[in-house]
């Protein structure tokens, strides 16, 4: 058993053969973020905004290579045209890793809205969810996943819950601000 | 006053295409590409408005082999305007954006849009990166916008100042699955693009 799930998710990416790995950063996605980085194999890109990296893994494929996407939950409001006009409409497929804000000891009530609407409007544009509560959740449906996205030209996204990541603990006058 | 007509200045340039990818980004861009005969290495939107530089950035990186052009308008590209500091950062050098500038929202109703009013999207590709960023606005540049699509080193940002005028809808296939499996298959063979 890997002590995080995000050595598992980078396992299952070399073994799938992935390629190319379009992010935007979040606390919860740091270990698997800087294990991609790290590895000489996968051509990290780093987009602006979480749009942009649907562009990205459908531009991969179109070249014939393998991409997955990295984001938070927020950041899945800021896809859901490009899923729906791109890759649902010519039947992309598609990996996406999602770290949820907003549903377990949320301590920002402006991420809660977001947070709650990512599996409805995900699946309101065709794509697939799996929700991922320990680190062997994460693990097999990371590999599942990969596997259906390329072997049956699907959208899907794991969706790794606050619970497993945890929740940040705000309070006045403590820490760095972060 | 006379002014650059976009399907001719695209049919000029694109005789030294070669073996280039296009990509096309909705609306008049994906008509303009289809004006010049259909291919099965065009690949053109019909939607995802705002994500045609980042397709291109896709496929550069995963070919690093062929030189990857994308054709779009400056409404398409300011929705994808993020994507210039995505694609400064990568550099990637097979890759080249063409902006046909007509300063409008030309299927919606010609509208104005923020090129026309001050924003130079040449002078943001530069600040964020990109080694070669030009605005063409006569027929004596723009002899030059071919060699800079299909043969500098990039990623190249040419935007083409065009008159906004209006032309005959050149339509190319719209079914996405088709569009992405004939590109494929031409690409990567048809065997590696269909089968497990």
């Amino acid at each position: 058993m890997d002590a995080h799930w995000s050595e598992a998710a980078h396992r299952h990416f070399k073994d799938a053969g992935v390629v190319q790995v379009g992010y935007v950063p979040d606390a919860g996605l740091s270990k698997l973020i800087d294990r991609c980085r790290e590895d000489n194999e996968i051509d990290t890109v780093m987009c602006a905004t979480e749009e942009e990296s649907i562009g990205l893994a459908a531009g991969a494929w179109l070249g014939g290579q393998k991409a997955v996407v990295l984001m938070q939950s927020s950041g899945v409001g800021n896809t859901i045209n490009a899923i729906a006009s791109l890759i649902s409409s010519a039947k992309f497929p598609m990996l996406a890793i999602v770290t949820m804000r907003g549903e377990w000891g949320e301590g920002n009530p402006w991420q809660v809205p977001m947070g709650q609407a990512v599996e409805p409007t995900l699946n309101a544009v065709g794509v697939k969810t799996y929700r991922a509560e320990t680190d062997e959740d994460a693990d097999k449906m990371i590999e599942a996943g990969l596997r259906m996205t390329y072997s049956s030209d699907q959208p899907i996204a794991v969706l790794i819950a606050q619970r497993l990541i945890g929740s940040k603990v705000w309070k006045a006058g403590k820490g760095d601000g972060q | 006053m006379s002014g650059l007509h976009r399907r001719e200045v695209l049919k000029s340039a694109f005789a030294e295409r070669g073996d280039a990818l296009a990509i096309s980004g909705l609306g008049s861009a994906t008509w303009d590409l289809a004006s010049l005969g259909d291919r099965d290495d065009n690949f053109y939107l019909w939607g995802a408005m705002g994500n045609a530089a980042m397709i291109g950035l896709g496929l550069a990186r995963a070919r690093p082999d062929k030189r990857v052009v994308v054709i779009t308008g400056d409404g398409e590209m300011l929705m994808g305007l993020t994507s210039f500091t995505t694609i400064g950062a990568k550099r990637p050098e097979n890759l080249a954006i063409c902006v046909l500038d007509n300063e409008r929202y030309t299927e919606t109703g010609r509208q104005p849009t923020a090129t026309g009013m001050g924003t130079d999207l040449a002078g943001v590709a530069a600040a964020c990166g990109f080694p070669v960023a030009r605005t063409f606005k006569t027929e004596q540049d723009v002899a030059e916008l071919g060699a800079l699509l299909f043969k500098q080193a990039g990623p190249v940002m040419a935007v083409v100042k065009v008159v906004d005028e209006s032309l005959p809808m050149a339509v190319p296939p719209r079914d996405g699955g088709y569009l992405k499996t004939r590109f494929r298959s031409r690409l990567l063979g048809v065997g590696a693009a269909t089968m497990p």
